[in-house]
């Protein structure tokens, strides 16, 4: 199954109302409250990997939830390298996925591709 | 009036904010989240408002009353979304060019540079302070082994489970393996189950004979422990028991997928967590939760000059001062105790940076539960402290830096083939840890499997070493520092920089 949000309805700590938000992820709309991270946001839309790292291409999703790995860097706004996890959703906000290949060295192995 | 300058809001930091403000000095507390709480009290914003949400944390009441006294306080100003990139040693001579310096400034603890907005904005202020006193209170974050998979998506570590669950009420996962090692795990599953998940095991690596001797010697200890100790053990008899199957002895070994988790291997392992032939099994996952305990934050600490323990932990005496005058040290980064531990040394941290003594009647009972929960902190390592037999988890190709995407292969390729025993230079060499979150996953693991690569490391570095303590943005350092007098207020002689 796919990461989602918990159901206000089942939820034992009995939330009040909460407000709309809703974003864009690479132009496709999500849905999501007020008070959630783009990175909270993006889960409950039950998407895990949303970044693709720059050597070997892998996909890439929350990983430390805390801001400390820099995994789940994404594009807001024009803004890059925004912790998804650390930044709170506002309405209309624009994301973008990032995938920043590196340039070809001459000659070298790099990366876990080659080993 | 005393100055003193708290930076971290989790409970070691409230705590020592409440304490030095009873002492008489003014405070401020810096936090780069824009709520307070930490890791510990992580918990769901104001817009998101429920009636019980209390049921899923320990001591929540007491957080509340903490952060409200702090709040309605005139003489605790609190900053949001602070978030800390350096400190200078000293009163600062040249904090930076465009800080400009006070001829003549005192020397303090040391200036330290803040960031005063939304987090990995592009137009954040730019602020400087020379307090007093700092009282570092920055924490820990999860240490999570690498192995073969754990880069995928679906792969969490545990301190993720527990933010996604308690402050954003996700559903990371319907066959959820929990695995590591440590107290931790059972929170985090608590967690988890709290929020929906469901949780197929709790996977601790150490054996029987390791919790035992952790745990069991001198049990009047855990008598004065009290409430932790049966927290600990209700989690184990009780919580989880009768859903979650909890093994020790076993660790997760591969986690398999292409584009995300599906499933996991699980081996049994022995005293020194090298997997046991034969015992692999394959289970399916959609979520693996993985914490192999903690690191604490240390840039800060060793940016500001603060000496390390051998066991690489901040250095601090009876009143938690570090070995720089004036720089105090709380919670985590003096030794992984819990929340007990941690309140318990930013009380006595706060009042002895407002000009209290550690002896003082005052802070007794602080002193007293800080010794009880230090016991605590040994228990922990001598249970669930990770044992040297890891690596044999490793294959050729499983990433162990993440960020530069550095394989186990290839770090024990370049080790040998450059025959140096620099750390720094085999982190150059290597690439390792010189990525997006500098060493912050990897650093111990890498400084780890190079000491046993090469046989010893010599030039004394560490990965923990950051002067810049997170990414500040060229544009953000060319502004230069801006005037903003109500956050000046109780800095005065950052206020006199201006």
């Amino acid at each position: 199954m796919s990461p989602r949000m918990l159901p206000a309805g089942d939820d034992p700590i009995r939330p009040a109302a909460s407000t709309p938000v809703a974003i864009t992820l690479d132009g496709e709309r999500l849905e999501g409250i007020a008070g959630q991270s783009i990175a909270g946001v993006i889960l409950a839309s039950g998407q895990l990997g949303f970044r693709r790292t720059s050597a070997a291409g892998r996909p890439r999703g929350i990983f430390c939830g805390i801001g400390v790995c820099f995994d789940c860097m994404v594009e807001v706004d024009g803004a890059r390298d925004v912790r998804a996890c650390q930044r709170r959703a506002v309405d209309g906000n624009a994301v973008t996925t990032q995938h920043d290949a590196l340039p070809v060295p001459p000659s070298s192995e790099r990366g876990g591709s080659d080993d | 009036m005393t100055e003193v300058l708290i930076i971290g809001a989790g409970p070691a930091g409230l705590a020592a904010a409440r304490a030095a403000r009873r002492r008489g000095a003014s405070v401020v507390v810096l936090d780069s989240s824009d709520q307070l709480g930490g890791q510990y009290w992580r918990h769901l914003p104001a817009e998101r408002p429920s009636a019980r949400e209390h049921t899923l944390h320990h001591h929540f009441r007491q957080f509340e009353a903490l952060s409200r006294e702090l709040d309605d306080d005139a003489g605790c100003r609190i900053l949001r979304n602070a978030q800390v990139w350096a400190i200078e040693q000293g009163g600062g001579s040249g904090a930076s060019a465009t800080a400009g310096t006070l001829p003549g400034a005192s020397a303090g603890p040391g200036t330290v540079h803040v960031l005063l907005g939304e987090p990995d904005g592009a137009n954040r202020e730019r602020l400087v302070f020379r307090p007093d006193r700092i009282v570092l209170a920055t924490g820990a974050h999860d240490r999570t082994l690498p192995f073969p998979g754990w880069d995928l998506p679906g792969v969490f570590t545990g301190g993720a489970a527990q933010a996604l669950a308690k402050g954003e009420r996700i559903v990371v996962g319907d066959r959820v393996v929990v695995a590591g090692a440590g107290p931790f795990l059972l929170p985090v599953a608590a967690a988890l189950a709290k929020t929906g998940s469901g949780v197929v095991g709790v996977f601790e690596a150490s054996g029987a004979p390791a919790l035992a001797r952790g745990w069991l010697p001198r049990p009047w200890q855990l008598v004065s422990a009290g409430g932790k100790a049966l927290e600990l053990a209700g989690y184990v008899a009780g919580q989880l028991r009768h859903r979650i199957p909890y093994s020790t002895g076993r660790a997760v070994v591969a986690a398999h997928g292409t584009d995300r988790v599906e499933a996991v291997t699980i081996a049994d392992v022995d005293a020194d967590w090298v997997p046991i032939p034969g015992t692999r099994r394959r289970i399916a996952a959609d979520a693996v939760c993985v914490s192999h305990g903690f690191t604490p934050r240390l840039e800060l600490a060793i940016a500001a000059g603060c000496a390390l323990s051998p066991e690489r932990f901040v250095t601090v005496d009876d009143g938690q001062q570090t070995t720089v005058a004036g720089v105090y040290a709380a919670g985590e980064i003096t030794g992984i105790g819990g929340v007990d531990l941690a309140l318990a040394e930013g009380e006595v941290a706060g009042h002895v940076a407002a000009g209290g003594a550690a002896s003082d009647p005052s802070v007794g009972g602080a002193v007293r539960r800080r010794r009880v929960f230090a016991s605590f902190a040994r228990r922990i390592e001598a249970a669930h402290g990770i044992r040297p037999g890891w690596p044999a988890m490793l294959e050729s190709d499983t990433i162990v830096c993440r960020c530069e995407e550095v394989t186990y292969g290839r770090l024990c390729r370049v080790a040998d083939s450059t025959a140096s025993r620099s750390l720094r230079a085999l982190k150059l060499s290597t690439r390792a840890g010189l990525g997006i979150c500098q060493g912050r996953i990897c650093g111990r693991s890498v400084e780890e499997l190079l000491q046993a690569r090469t046989g010893g490391l010599g030039d004394g570095s560490s990965t923990d070493r950051r002067p810049i303590a997170a990414p500040i943005r060229l544009g953000e350092l060319a502004a230069g520092t801006t005037a903003h007098p109500d956050t000046y207020d109780l800095a005065d002689e950052a206020k006199g920089t201006q």
